[in-house]
């Protein structure tokens, strides 16, 4: 059941403090022929209880934020700015520190359950490592909570299936298997990289539905990264649209549907067929592709593709303004 | 009532498995199994479902690019599966087909030009080299390329820009019937829509007729004008474009249009849904009765034992259904 949110909710949320903040966050990568930048200048907050989505295209640096935060930037990039976890700088920071936080208190949700889950490991020896290094769990306490957690991702006949290797599952049934893995130590902050993505439609449902309980049982905060504005309108608080690794605009979930500001955000709704829609015009198109990762640029990076560019918009990189209400854009042409 | 185009009767496709050396196969796996439709001249039949429903089988098989088991594809009056090599090769003029992959189905180390003009050499060996580069160029034209990138290599193009010239080798030789299969799941938002009203813009003023297999239902509403839902095989719902999303009779037609979040926070909050419980059964071992059974919200012992017809309802839409 998705979650009503009054007004009063998310003011009395606001006023706590973040759980988790960027600042600035910059990523770049070396590559053969320069370095390319895929996030350029992110900074955002989550608190607690609250769901934040991220909806980019390729290439937008969605994922890469969430690798940052986690400390799982490939080796040839460079992450500077800030990103605190509770207070605590965690950009950068040691394999030790980290590992003191992920998986215990912040934890991640892959995108293809088939690559990140290790194939040579028992369902249930994955699950009862982080327990055993985490909360010095003995063995046996350690796979009764990971049976339970099983049960609680509705996994039928999870006692017997823990013993399974990750092949011996449907696809459905290893993204629950992921999805336990990260709640198993009840995390204050999970990242979610195109859950569902992987999967068919029905089971696609079953799953947000999972989350969408779980996570406001836990009341963790949660960064769903997606390229589906279907996911980010059933799961998401508060939604960040990314563009070309900067944030072209930030909102409430229903503010940003109902009034997108920023062109690439009209424009990206526009272009999303719609199961409702009962017209049989053409779809609004974006002309272009999505920015090609490449190095420094001036400018808005959307420039190239938007129908309303003038010449400052290529010269000068429109800053995020805040505005009223949460709302932020970085557009010359718009107020937020 | 046009004559149809193509015409799909009982059509079967089954992969043996576990063949051993002394003992046989040891069981099939029925990816298509008794599929039946007609298609008419302009028309565009989305074709819809989960993984293993099918969908893709069906179009390789109509194509004859997978051996079918049984059932007939008559194409033009002419029965598809009886033609020789000579008049398949004729056939097959004008039956195209567009992949998923935009970049793995182009030969990395032709230029486009020549990916473009390969059927037409094929099929034309008549013609000269300028009628052809001719023809490319307006093939390139009609789909958004610029004729001038002709000398590059495929991956010097974006995903979509591949997409645009499988497009191009597909229209090349005017065919009647491009069978499309997921062309646009592999891209981006902004880019799937240029495509979906390429292919919009081709049907119209082409006349073609498309077989747009997707499991993306909000994409096959903008391209269709009927659609038919397969779940392990066999049609559940097949309907006119607008009967059907106003009112999907199937219980699965419906679970999966329910299952498919919309981008609209407002009306996702007011939505009732149906939430199918889980996964689906595997393709080799489909449950007896009904195939959608085990996951029916409505099955009854009727669906276990005795599986639906596929039956008319007032409408004209066929549903294969105890209950509706």
């Amino acid at each position: 059941m998705p979650s009503i949110r009054t007004n009063a909710d998310v003011a009395a949320r606001q006023a706590a403090a973040p759980i988790l903040s960027a600042r600035d966050l910059t990523v770049d990568f070396k590559l053969e022929h320069g370095v390319m930048r895929a996030v350029d200048g992110v900074g955002f907050d989550v608190r607690r209880g609250e769901v934040l989505g991220i909806v980019g295209e390729s290439g937008s640096g969605k994922s890469q934020i969430l690798m940052a935060a986690m400390g799982l930037t490939a080796i040839n990039g460079r992450c500077s700015g800030s990103v605190t976890f509770e207070g605590q700088e965690i950009l950068n920071a040691s394999p030790e520190k980290l590992d003191k936080i992920r998986g215990s208190s912040m934890s991640m949700i892959f995108q293809d359950p088939m690559t990140s889950l290790n194939p040579y490991m028992r369902v249930v020896d994955q699950l009862t490592e982080v327990l055993v290094a985490h909360q010095g769990k003995s063995k046996a306490e350690a796979v009764d909570v990971a049976v339970e957690m099983l049960e609680r991702v509705r996994i039928p006949d999870a006692r017997r299936r823990i013993l399974l290797y990750p092949h011996e599952f449907s696809g459905g049934m290893r993204q629950r298997v992921m999805i336990a893995m990260a709640l198993l130590c009840k995390p204050a902050l999970l990242f979610a990289d195109e859950p569902t993505t992987a999967l068919d439609v029905t089971v696609q449902a079953q799953i947000l539905d999972l989350l969408n309980g779980l996570v406001h049982e836990l009341n963790a905060a949660v960064v769903i990264v997606t390229h589906d504005l279907g996911v980010i309108a059933r799961m998401c608080d508060r939604v960040i649209v990314l563009y070309g690794g900067r944030i072209m605009e930030e909102a409430a979930i229903d503010d940003l549907f109902e009034n997108p500001r920023h062109p690439y955000s009209q424009g990206l709704m526009a272009a999303t067929p719609r199961l409702d829609d009962n017209t049989a015009h053409d779809l609004r198109t974006i002309p272009g592709s999505p920015r090609a990762l490449a190095g420094k640029m001036s400018g808005c990076p959307f420039a190239p593709r938007c129908d309303r560019r003038i010449e400052r918009c290529t010269a000068e990189t429109p800053a995020l303004q805040r505005g009223a209400g949460g709302r932020a854009a970085a557009c010359h042409l718009v107020t937020p | 009532m046009t004559e149809a185009l193509l015409s799909v009767h009982d059509l079967k496709v089954h992969f043996p498995i576990g063949k051993g050396l002394l003992t046989g196969a040891k069981g099939a796996v029925k990816a298509v199994d008794g599929i039946s439709f007609d298609l008419k001249p302009g028309e565009t039949l989305g074709i819809v479902g989960e993984s293993g429903c099918g969908k893709s089988t069906l179009g390789r098989a109509i194509l004859r690019l997978t051996k079918p088991t049984d059932g007939t594809v008559v194409w033009l009056g002419q029965d598809f599966f009886a033609l020789d090599k000579a008049s398949l090769r004729k056939a097959r003029r004008e039956l195209q087909i567009i992949f998923q992959d935009p970049l793995a189905s182009l030969d990395p180390r032709m230029t486009v030009g020549a990916i473009i003009a390969r059927p037409l050499k094929t099929f034309h060996p008549e013609l000269t080299r300028t009628q052809i580069d001719a023809r490319v160029k307006e093939a390139m034209a009609q789909v958004g390329l610029a004729p001038e990138m002709m000398r590059r290599y495929p991956h010097e193009f974006s995903g979509g820009q591949c997409q645009r010239i499988g497009i191009a080798r597909a229209m090349i030789l005017r065919p009647k019937l491009i069978v499309c299969d997921e062309p646009v799941s592999a891209l981006d938002v902004s880019i799937q829509a240029q495509i979906i009203n390429l292919l919009r813009k081709l049907q119209r003023e082409l006349g073609l007729s498309l077989l747009f297999i997707s499991h993306n239902l909000s994409v096959v509403r903008h391209i269709s004008h009927r659609v038919m839902v397969l779940y392990l095989g066999k049609v559940m719902e097949l309907a006119e474009r607008d009967a059907f999303y106003a009112n999907p009779m199937h219980p699965y037609s419906k679970a999966l249009i329910s299952a498919i979040p919309l981008p609209d926070p407002k009306a996702e909050r007011a939505r009732e849904r149906v939430t199918l419980q889980g996964d689906l059964p595997s393709p080799l071992n489909p449950p007896k009765g009904c195939r959608f059974c085990s996951r029916c919200p409505m099955a009854t012992d009727l669906c276990h034992s005795t599986e639906p017809p596929l039956s008319p309802r007032s409408d004209g839409r066929l549903v294969a259904c105890h209950f509706v």
